[in-house]
């Protein structure tokens, strides 16, 4: 699990300087390598890793805009995440979705733009494994602004009225845009809604990987075992802006020195000096790894061409 | 064979209604992954009887009725045409659109495109349309415009039950979300009025309508008027009464709007020189809009008149009788853009 924090983050950082070129001084989205919106996930890999901890490759995961250290937990080929990232033919869909449409479905992942547009179809992906009898859970990755949609309440009614093998998994960074939770959500955690629903709540504090993964171990058991759905409020912490260039102007002062003053990775390192009796050498040998993983992604991105641009006139019908 | 010669055989004719429910129980039988869900699809067979049967057949497993959750429910049914099923999911009346449509056009419909074509999403959305029975304005639109306008969905709207039955096979068989828009006029359900001649005989054996083949069911030398689902049955009576004062009409009916068959178009319009287009949906925007645009943009020439259209109002669909009578589409309407194209004034000129 750390190491693939360690991968998630070392993308994002790489993402996040590459993203940089070409836009500064003057920060204009449709300018350098990597255009257009980016939501990075710094900050949020323990949701990621503590629950696809659990999974395999024909688990269902569906994501949200902000969808890199999923994938990457999930599995997601990293060299064709990046190069769709970059727009390029050789991505995941020959540079047609960009990073708020990462669709790999060798493991079963995809992801959306709109907020909580991926809950229905993790319900109908659990719904196909219960009909087919196919062995394989779905997990519904949302923000804690996602509860507030409509989607919400009507994907829980229907996982928790057909009793189907779907795990919705809350990460609540706190923040929809500039808006806090405490101003768009009338309870004090989404656990709490999951009653309504006549589901198990979990609510996760701490943005501890080993707390979710234990949360997320309970609730998968259930849905494997025929159990019906759960939902998992995680509160982690979105270090990184909404999306690139945003000013943040609307953090309350020092709040971002508190958030990366408790960075769940150096954290979990410790731990796992401290409790697990790893090394120096032993972690700086993980990150070594995680490292060339991503400068190979990154330079397999960079390296490839462009697609044709009449190519954009497929694939709309397969 | 075209459909009205099929209608003349007059053997084992079915409603449009029956023909849906036939085409989907085929279906079911021989592929597994086929399934239904929506509101009362289940032991009432479809508020519009399109899933009259399939219950007592299939069972409450793949004969899902569902909670008045339409976005739940789309979005269950990409997840699942995802996952390897092949799921048929009704949307009671297409005007309930507005609260499910992130799931339809910005999920279902790109799902395809945004994996490069990996990832396919084969669902069928049934959806009724039409009014004339003064069920007000948001039980009574066509939105044919809207669904065929936005990239990534096929669009079907049948006449008459041979052509439903056969699309609806073909659209169950298409790897690509279709959606499928039957008139509510047509069902043959006799507590909404019906056109009786949407009642036509349809073979018991399975088969199917390809998408992209418009039918022409009338042919004709002096005008093309092209249609689909009850305007068809407006054109083919407007061109009875036309025929009664020797103008020869050509009926096109269209079948499926998306993909469309604008070959079929030029070629009959390129023979009669004038062109009509009937759309019970809006005016503006719009299949009348486009199918007028696809004859001047490829050769102008063609046309030995002005090209009419006949549509519904740009405005909220009326309860009112009188009011709602006054908006639709009618044969008579029909005639009066003819005489507008020959230089005369009103439907009475014959």
């Amino acid at each position: 699990m750390y190491e693939t924090m360690l991968v998630s983050r070392f993308f994002e950082e790489a993402i996040e300087a590459i993203y940089l070129e070409g836009k500064k001084p003057v920060f204009n989205m449709a300018k350098g390598p990597i255009p257009g919106e980016m939501h990075l996930s710094n900050g949020q890999e323990p949701c990621a890793v503590g629950v696809c901890a659990h999974l395999t490759a024909s688990d269902v995961v569906t994501s949200t805009h902000r969808p890199h250290h999923a994938a990457i937990a999930k599995g997601v080929d990293l060299r064709k995440m990046a190069a769709e990232i970059f727009g390029k033919k050789t991505g995941l869909s020959g540079g047609r979705g960009g990073h708020m449409h990462i669709f790999d479905p060798d493991v079963n992942f995809s992801c959306s733009g709109i907020i909580a547009q991926g809950m229905g179809p993790a319900v109908g992906a659990a719904l196909s494994r219960k009909m087919q009898g196919r062995e394989g859970v779905a997990v519904s990755y949302i923000g804690e602004g996602a509860a507030n949609q409509g989607a919400f309440h009507e994907t829980l009614n229907l996982a928790a009225l057909w009793k189907l093998p779907v795990i919705f998994v809350v990460e609540d960074n706190a923040w929809g845009i500039s808006v806090a939770k405490s101003a768009s959500t009338a309870i004090p955690n989404n656990a709490l809604r999951a009653a309504a629903y006549g589901m198990p709540g979990h609510h996760v504090t701490g943005n501890d990987p080993i707390a979710i993964f234990a949360a997320a171990g309970e609730a998968i058991a259930l849905a494997r075992g025929g159990g019906g759905p759960s939902l998992i409020d995680i509160e982690t912490d979105r270090l990184a802006g909404h999306f690139m260039g945003d000013a943040e102007a609307y953090r309350p002062k020092g709040e971002l020195e508190t958030l990366r003053s408790r960075d769940p990775i150096p954290a979990f390192a410790n731990r796992l000096q401290s409790e697990d009796g790893l090394s120096e050498q032993d972690l700086g040998a993980i990150a070594e790894r995680a490292r060339s993983r991503v400068d190979d992604a990154i330079r397999f991105a960079r390296e490839s061409a462009y697609p044709e641009p009449e190519e954009a006139l497929d694939k709309v019908f397969v | 064979m075209s459909s009205v010669a099929v209608a003349a055989a007059n053997e084992r004719r079915l409603t449009i209604a029956r023909a849906m429910a036939e085409a989907i129980a085929q279906e079911m039988r021989i592929d597994h992954r086929v399934f239904v869900m929506g509101e009362d699809i289940g032991t009432l067979g479809g508020v519009f009887g399109n899933t009259r049967g399939l219950f007592d057949e299939f069972g409450a497993e793949r004969v899902r009725d569902t909670p008045i959750s339409e976005t739940a429910f789309m979005g269950a049914a990409t997840g699942a045409a995802s996952d390897g099923m092949r799921p048929i999911v009704e949307l009671m009346f297409v005007d309930f659109f507005g609260v499910c449509f992130d799931a339809i056009y910005n999920s279902m419909a790109k799902n395809a495109y945004f994996s490069g074509g990996t990832v396919k999403v084969p669902v069928v959305l049934m959806t009724s349309t039409g009014g004339g029975y003064s069920d007000g304005g948001q039980h009574s639109q066509c939105l044919y415009g809207t669904f065929a306008h936005l990239p990534g969905m096929k669009v079907v709207a049948p006449s008459n039950a041979y052509d439903a039955k056969g699309l609806m096979t073909a659209a169950i068989r298409d790897d690509n979300p279709v959606v499928y828009m039957y008139h509510k006029g047509l069902q043959g359900m006799g507590w909404l009025g019906t056109e009786p001649a949407a009642t036509v005989h349809v073979p018991e054996e399975s088969y199917t309508i390809p998408f992209g083949q418009a039918a022409i069911v009338r042919e004709g030398r002096d005008v093309t008027i092209v249609s689909v689902a009850m305007g068809v049955h407006n054109a083919l009576k407007a061109a009875d009464l036309l025929a009664a004062d020797g103008v020869s009409a050509e009926v096109v009916d269209l079948r499926t709007l998306v993909p469309l068959d604008r070959e079929t178009v030029f070629a009959s319009v390129s023979k009669t020189g004038r062109l009509i287009v009937v759309d019970e949906d809006y005016h503006s925007y719009g299949m009348t809009g486009e199918i007028i645009a696809s004859i001047a943009e490829r050769d102008l020439s063609v046309l030995k008149a002005s090209p009419q259209r006949v549509a519904y109002p740009d405005i909220p669909i009326p309860f009112s009788r009188p009011m709602e009578q006054f908006a639709l589409p009618s044969p008579e309407k029909i005639i009066e853009a003819y005489g507008k194209m020959k230089g005369r004034r009103g439907w009475r000129w014959m």
